[in-house]
């Protein structure tokens, strides 16, 4: 027996029971994107200005201090001047000795532009709710982040683990490395510029990897087939190639110019 | 969804694999120019202008900007543009404290 009392029953005639498609009452989407992809945009935006403030305090700080004016081969470090990047990151895992400037560095672009591309591949392949190919580039994505990662871990030993040579100090010590305090390469904050950099990037990529990770297993439980959209894998997908832009940036910022 | 359970529609992935060769390309053009040029003021700005070109194809294709509404292109690119502000702004301070120290 129904008992709608009614009240209730003038309510579910209302216009409250109807679809809303008016553009102002949550009838359509803004900008005709979904509430999580212009959220994720958004957030992508404010993380912009984060990087932007820190490259533009290494561009600040790089432009407060002497610049090296003698000839690159007669490069020594020196804290008195601001050091010549390709002359800082020339070492590769396995190669002790020899000078190869920023060909390291620029196999770590590679791999960071490369997981881009399979991360696109992840997206497009959710799109056509082909399962098996979004695990597949999803954990293509995860390798190559991964590997990113461990060759930053690396840099960053070497980086404070100095040359063998290290450098002599005002105070007549010879110095190895660095740290947040002191460093053989140049002034202190080109150190510091450095790890903060570069450790924030390191910091987005390892935060992009966990999500990659709950991608994957979603994908692979079934949960975005139910949900009836891939569409977490776009948003995530967002990150990443923002991830990707950033190094882009700090690729040329720190290691080029 | 699918129209049909199992029926799974054939990869497009041309334009994926397009805008990487460019990327790779304007990197390993980077690379080349960072050997084969002395580090100038003219070197530094073909830098940052292929800098640009690559974070173009990174947002516009593999993130999808160039294919969405014009109202949010805009929304992402005008606060990124005042960025350029600080960066000029915040570069001449660092060029006047350099003048005042040294």
């Amino acid at each position: 027996m129904s008992t709608i009392s009614p009240t209730t029953q003038a309510i579910s005639d209302s216009a409250l029971d109807k679809p809303r498609t008016g553009t102002w009452d949550g009838g359509n989407e803004p900008f005709n994107a979904s509430y999580g992809k212009l959220m994720m945009w958004f957030f992508l935006l404010s993380d912009a200005f984060t990087f932007a403030a820190f490259l533009t305090t290494y561009g600040l700080i790089r432009h407060r201090y002497l610049p090296y004016t003698g000839s690159p081969e007669a490069f020594e470090f020196s804290t008195a001047y601001w050091p010549i990047p390709e002359k800082v990151f020339n070492s590769f895992p396995g190669l002790h000795g020899v000078d190869l400037p920023l060909a390291f560095v620029a196999l770590m672009t590679m791999i960071l532009i490369f997981s881009s591309v399979t991360m696109v591949l992840a997206v497009e392949a959710g799109q056509r709710f082909d399962k098996k190919d979004v695990q597949k580039w999803l954990l293509w994505t995860i390798l190559f982040g991964t590997v990113f990662v461990s060759c930053q871990a690396w840099e960053w030993s070497h980086f404070i683990g100095g040359t063998d040579e290290g450098t002599l100090m005002n105070d007549g010590t010879r110095f190895f490395g660095a740290n947040l305090a002191v460093n053989q390469y140049g002034p202190v904050l080109f150190a510091d510029l450095f790890f903060f950099i570069t450790g924030f990037h390191g910091t987005h990529v390892f935060s992009g990897i966990c999500l990659l990770i709950y991608c994957f297993i979603a994908t692979t439980n079934g949960t975005f087939e139910k949900r009836g959209h891939y569409e977490m894998v776009e948003k995530i997908g967002l990150y990443w190639h923002f991830v990707d832009l950033v190094w882009v940036f700090v690729f040329t910022f720190f290691y080029l110019v | 969804m699918p129209a049909h359970a199992g029926e799974i529609p054939k990869p497009n992935t041309a334009w994926i694999w397009k805008t990487f060769w460019i990327i790779t390309a304007i990197t390993a053009l980077e690379f080349l120019i960072a050997f084969v040029m002395p580090s100038s003021t003219m070197r530094n700005s073909i830098f940052i202008i292929l800098t640009i070109f690559k974070a173009f194809f990174i947002v516009a294709e593999f993130m999808h900007l160039k294919h969405e509404t014009k109202g949010l292109i805009w929304t992402i690119m005008i606060p990124m543009g005042l960025l350029i502000w600080l960066l000029v702004a915040l570069i001449t301070e660092g060029n006047a404290i350099h003048e005042a120290i040294f």
